[in-house]
């Protein structure tokens, strides 16, 4: 196959190039191949990415499959422009076994869309207790342990974990939250949980965790991962921890650079995830922690949920937003057209650096690499609407939303598997 | 005209529509007070009132004042119902629109739960307390004894102590008071001030006396045992010495200046007893005026029905 014309978005820069793919790689990158008897797919006028990579997705296969599957959940993928995406563990029954992480790999395989790798829990049950098979898990295919959702608690369990799991060479990816501090919050703590009359949830509930998880990566000197930062002490303490030379990585989501927590104030439950939608300083903290690195990856956090999860009150409402079909355009409408990121940048921060943090394959476009890509028009415009995605989970706050930036091929292992 | 299907907070009612109800709730009273209670303005109209919260004095007042018009109404508390055996709010409010309510008055524990009500049924919704958002009713009941009081709000000294955070009353209060031109000052431990509540026009004190100083109306606020068991403040009593109203804190006050509290009061915790009942109370009087504010809003939230009909 041939991607002919495309504007390449490699390393070095974006250029006009062709890309030769064969047996599910990249062959030849030149500025003109000739075409021979070789299926062409015409990339004129369109923009050639890194497959992307969404390492924090909630696929809820097994046990949750009204809210999301795992055929459901890659098609949402491709169509969002991922080749990869690593599953959480919070599944029925948690994936903290090499059984369960066994059966998400081989249910992504035969579904056969996107790459489907499993995150497998830290601890037993996610219930803080006692640290899960990591070696085991890893074997068949866990590439992360997360107890996502929960903070490992007890900070001795969380060291022993960070500790264990960096002799497999597997990271754990930390969801930061202070039980006690949020007591039953469900919005930001600031202005408009003031009016709405809504239960809030400070900054320094996050950031407390991610203080203790950065402290005991510096003096354990074993790298640690912090999940979706909202919070833009949060991004402080990350860009400290990295220039003092600790082994931390970062991630955030697009709902925490694209909105602020005015979108609460109709008590629309899609808006309601965790951690919160902050406010405007938060906002621009995260969006300068994506500019200078201190933010490695954007995430989805992709949450889906069934319509009567989220068909209730505020407080009853489940946690999360279905981010997989938005999450690129949300980053070339407000990072990228906006000029906060170059296209390399936007690349970097949605596929090669996962890629690096996880050590996945992927990531970059070069010769003799893997042929995952993207392919995708950024010039187009188009409106959210919940209703139309392929993922079972149609709860999105930025319904009627318009956007920019629309992708047209999604190639797994040079096999095209989502065309527009 | 009124021209809304509910009422559920006055974060978005105008000065206008503040202004028609207390006009016509002031006219309720009058008849209320000389024992009329039997006006025909509900007639064939049916409300029910859904309560998932306990509550006498706002429940008793939305059901009098709908059958001092006339109306049919229906008492659901939430442990009696099919709430308890799990049916969602979304679930409750079809039925009871398929049952041809034309009014339903919620109280709820969870903010903005009257919105999902509303959003979810033909009928009109009445919010009677949203965990801590909104209490527009007693607001308006709270203004319309302070303007038959004072003659009008605008320009009023308003003095509102105890647990701010909590109370959807203290911000529904703000919100009518604020667009009527009063004066609002709060005074509470600072772990029961909500963040920003100033941005919304409420000026935060240093001290009870900086908070009554000259005020027109002096307002306590309700603290709930829980608040002290969850460690927001050491004990009652502390919070009696330092954050109470007795007649020494009452003599900062404009002479003629009137005592107010939405009750249940804690005697001897946000007031002291010779505060409920000195002469300048008006805790009572606010309860007619509950009544009287009650009846016109079902009355002109049913006018608004008849004319979109």
């Amino acid at each position: 196959m041939i991607i002919k014309n495309g504007n390449v978005v490699l390393e070095t820069g974006v250029a006009k190039k062709d890309l030769l793919i064969e047996n599910g790689k990249i062959v030849k990158i030149e500025d003109s191949i000739e075409v021979g008897a070789n299926e062409v797919v015409d990339a004129n006028g369109l923009y050639v990415f890194p497959g992307l990579i969404d390492m924090h997705v909630h696929l809820r296969e097994p046990g949750f499959e009204h809210k999301e599957d795992i055929e459901s959940g890659s098609k949402a993928a491709v169509k969002g422009g991922f080749t990869q995406i690593c599953c959480m563990p919070n599944t029925d029954p948690v994936a903290d076994n090499k059984v369960v992480v066994s059966y998400i790999k081989k249910r992504g395989e035969e579904v056969g869309l996107c790459k489907v790798r499993p995150i497998g829990a830290i601890t037993k049950g996610l219930k803080g207790e006692f640290m899960a098979d990591v070696g085991e898990m890893k074997k068949v295919g866990a590439v992360a342990i997360s107890d996502d959702g929960k903070t490992v608690k007890n900070s001795r369990l969380m060291r022993l974990a960070m500790e264990y799991a960096s002799g497999f060479d597997i990271k754990c990816l930390c969801h930061c939250e202070d039980a006690e501090l949020v007591d039953g919050g469900v919005v930001h703590e600031g202005f408009n949980s003031t009016v709405a009359g809504l239960k809030g949830i400070q900054r320094a509930a996050e950031d407390i965790i991610i203080a203790r998880e950065i402290a005991l990566a510096e003096s354990l000197d074993v790298p640690v991962h912090i999940c979706h930062v909202s919070t833009y002490s949060g991004v402080r303490l990350i860009r400290d921890a990295k220039r003092a030379g600790v082994k931390v990585t970062a991630e955030t989501c697009p709902h925490y650079f694209s909105l602020t927590d005015d979108v609460i104030r109709d008590f629309n439950t899609f808006t309601k995830v965790n951690p919160p939608i902050r406010e405007d300083v938060d906002r621009d903290a995260i969006i300068a922690g994506l500019k200078d690195g201190t933010l490695d990856c954007i995430v989805t956090d992709h949450a889906p949920h069934h319509a009567d999860d989220k068909n209730v009150e505020y407080n009853l409402a489940s946690f999360g937003i279905s981010g997989l079909e938005t999450s690129f355009a949300l980053a070339i409408t407000n990072l990228y057209k906006t000029g906060v990121l170059s296209l390399n940048e936007i690349a970097e921060r949605m596929s090669g650096a996962p890629a690096k943090i996880l050590n996945l394959e992927g990531g970059k476009i070069v010769k003799g690499g893997v042929a995952d890509l993207m392919i995708a028009n950024l010039d187009e415009e188009w409106v959210v609407d919940g209703e139309k995605f392929l993922s079972k989970g149609k709860n999105t706050p930025f319904n009627g939303a318009k956007l920019c930036g629309v992708v047209k091929y999604t190639l797994v292992n040079g096999e095209i598997k989502y065309q527009a | 005209m009124l021209q809304r299907k509910d009422m559920l907070g006055l974060i978005d009612a105008s000065r206008e529509e503040i202004y028609e109800i207390l006009d016509t709730a002031a006219n309720m009273k009058k008849l209320v007070r000389q024992g009329i209670k039997k006006l025909p303005h509900l007639e064939g109209c049916t409300a029910t009132i859904l309560f998932y919260e306990n509550s006498t004095r706002t429940r008793t007042s939305f059901e009098l004042a709908a059958k001092y018009m006339g109306a049919t109404t229906v008492n659901i508390a939430a442990g009696s119902s099919s709430v308890a055996k799990g049916e969602t709010l979304v679930d409750t409010g079809k039925t009871l629109d398929a049952q041809k309510n034309d009014f339903i008055i919620i109280r709820h524990p969870m903010g903005g739960a009257p919105y999902l009500l509303a959003k979810t049924v033909k009928a009109s919704v009445l919010n009677a307390g949203d965990g801590m958002n909104e209490h527009p009713t007693q607001a308006l009941l709270d203004m319309l004894t302070m303007k038959e009081k004072f003659g009008k709000i605008e320009g009023l000294k308003v003095a509102i102590l105890g647990d701010i955070k909590h109370s959807r009353v203290a911000k529904s209060d703000l919100f009518g008071l604020k667009k009527l031109g009063a004066d609002v000052r709060m005074y509470a431990p600072e772990t029961l001030i909500p963040k920003g509540i100033d941005k919304l026009g409420a000026k935060l004190c240093k001290s009870r006396e900086e908070a009554v100083d000259g005020a027109d109306v002096v307002m306590g606020l309700r603290i709930q045992l829980e608040r002290q068991q969850a460690g927001n403040f050491p004990s009652l009593a502390e919070y009696a010495d330092f954050y109470g109203v007795d007649d020494k804190i009452l003599s900062y006050a404009n002479p003629e200046a009137i005592v107010m509290h939405p009750g249940p009061v804690n005697r001897g915790v946000e007031l002291t007893s010779s505060m409920i009942d000195h002469e300048h109370s008006h805790i009572e009087d606010q309860v007619l005026s509950g009544v009287a504010v009650r009846m016109a809003l079902l009355f002109l939230l049913q006018q608004y029905r008849k004319s979109v009909k």
